[in-house]
């Protein structure tokens, strides 16, 4: 065996690139970029049909956050780590493999220790395989990057994702219900009054004008994505 | 090795597809207990709520055997299947597919305050797909007492609104027979000229505005179901009559 070939042993692939640390600024802006200036939901427009699907509630809206962030994570990862032996011509199908059994996996620990929430995603959690950020990353990401740059560029994505979720759930709850994560926050002496719950906010069109809305306040704010023309 | 090469990629698949499934199969053999209990505390439930007793999925089981005082596994004539489990053994579903002198009917005996309740299992069909719930009548077999609805995909906002408390509160103290004893079931009735439904005798509820086919589903699954233990009611009542 030629001596060139042996490289330095290195704990997950972290570090081999010694001058870089674990956060260094790059690694930060690949968890900061989906926040704002490469947000999958409001700049990419991906992952909507989940976006209008479970927002009319709070709740749900953080569950699958979570478990977005999780299957992101961990698919990430195991694509990254798996890069160099996965045959080019069937990389989607393994992607899918991937992503499915994660989705599986939590569907199954859902079931056994959330039972309700998972009642109210019920078909959502499975829908998480054809959420096309997951699959975007991958493609985009994880086959040519570092195991732990994969990993902050998982998460960021699905935070990001999650972010705008949670914004869009938090105000159709708000309005549309009155309530936030299921209990009463409108006070009755309002209800008495004058104050109606919106029910237009509960369907999922209200959905869509949220995004809407919420991509216009960012636009105005972010003067890098606007367009020059 | 050459990366693409058939034989490469089959062996690939090969490898990955039995470490996947061997970790799926693992995870779900190891969480099917936790998951099988709550299935089974949530029906306890869904039963305990048809005669007022409201408890958390923890509670079920507790609350489930102090009230709980029978169950009975009915077959077509009326006689009673001891060998049966009902609540463990008899999936509605499957039962209802099966020839019909081999069906057999899950009824739920509870006793309330020295007061009986009968429970009867309810399926049938909505719009997409299968809707279920309990019925409980009254000692008198004709007053119904509560009802609990549950459904797989009715349309959220239309047909889903049957699990809501205001419809299921509609069916309280209507009557199932009518006064010449023959059964009529509760229809779920288009404007019934009673939307607060105070009109006990009538043997109608007010239907939710948008879901006419849910509300079908759910008239035609009380009347066929309650109608397979009609034998049972025969015997029960002939030994009452005897006495």
């Amino acid at each position: 065996m030629k001596k060139e070939n042996i490289k330095k042993p290195s704990f997950l692939f972290i570090g081999r690139n010694s001058a870089e640390g674990i956060f260094s600024k790059k690694n930060k802006k690949l968890l900061s970029d989906p926040l704002d200036d490469n947000n999958p939901i409001t700049v990419q427009v991906l992952g909507i049909c989940s976006a209008l699907a479970i927002t009319v509630q709070l709740k749900p809206a953080v569950v699958m956050t979570a478990s977005v962030i999780f299957v992101m994570a961990c698919s990430n990862v195991i694509i990254s780590i798996l890069r160099n032996l996965i045959p080019n011509r069937i990389r989607i199908i393994v992607f899918l493999v991937v992503i499915s059994s994660l989705v599986a996996l939590v569907d199954q620990f859902l079931k056994a220790y959330a039972y309700d929430v998972s009642k109210e995603l019920s078909i959502f959690i499975g829908l998480i395989v054809t959420n096309c950020i997951v699959m975007g990353r991958l493609e985009a990401f994880a086959l040519g990057n570092g195991v732990w740059k994969s990993f902050l560029d998982g998460i960021g994505n699905a935070i990001g994702y999650g972010v705008i979720l949670i914004l869009v759930a938090f105000f159709r709850e708000l309005l549309g219900s009155g309530n936030l994560w299921g209990m009463q926050v409108v006070p009755d002496f309002l209800y008495e009054s004058w104050y109606v719950n919106n029910g237009l906010m509960l369907l999922s069109p209200m959905a869509l004008i949220t995004v809407g809305v919420i991509i216009w306040i960012q636009r105005s704010f972010n003067k890098k994505l606007i367009e020059k023309g | 090795m050459n990366r693409d090469s058939n034989f490469y990629t089959f062996l690939f698949v090969g490898i990955m597809i039995v470490g996947i499934a061997s970790i799926l199969a693992f995870t779900s053999q190891t969480l099917k207990p936790m998951q099988d209990e709550n299935v089974k505390n949530e029906k306890m439930q869904n039963i305990l709520s048809t005669v007022g007793i409201n408890v958390s999925r923890d509670e079920a089981e507790v609350s489930y055997k102090r009230f709980i005082t029978q169950e009975l596994a009915l077959k077509m004539d009326g006689s009673v299947n001891e060998k049966i489990n009902p609540f463990s053994d008899l999936n509605l579903a499957k039962e209802l597919k099966k020839d019909y002198e081999d069906q057999h009917f899950p009824l739920y005996v509870a006793e309330i305050d020295s007061e009986k309740y009968y429970i009867i299992e309810l399926r049938g069909t909505g719009l997409w797909d299968a809707i279920w719930g309990y019925i409980s009548l009254k000692s008198d077999f004709n007053t119904v007492n509560g009802v609990s609805f549950d459904h797989k995909g009715e349309t959220a906002g239309l047909g889903a609104e049957i699990t809501k408390e205001w419809f299921k509160e509609s069916f309280k103290d209507e009557k199932i027979f009518n006064n010449e004893g023959r059964l009529v079931g509760i229809t779920v009735l288009k404007g019934n000229n009673d939307p607060n439904n105070n009109d006990k005798g009538d043997h109608e509820v007010d239907a939710i505005s948008g879901s006419t086919i849910t509300g079908d589903g759910v008239t035609d699954m009380i009347y066929e179901r309650i109608n397979n233990y009609l034998p049972y009611l025969t015997i029960i009542n002939e030994k009452v009559s005897m006495r």
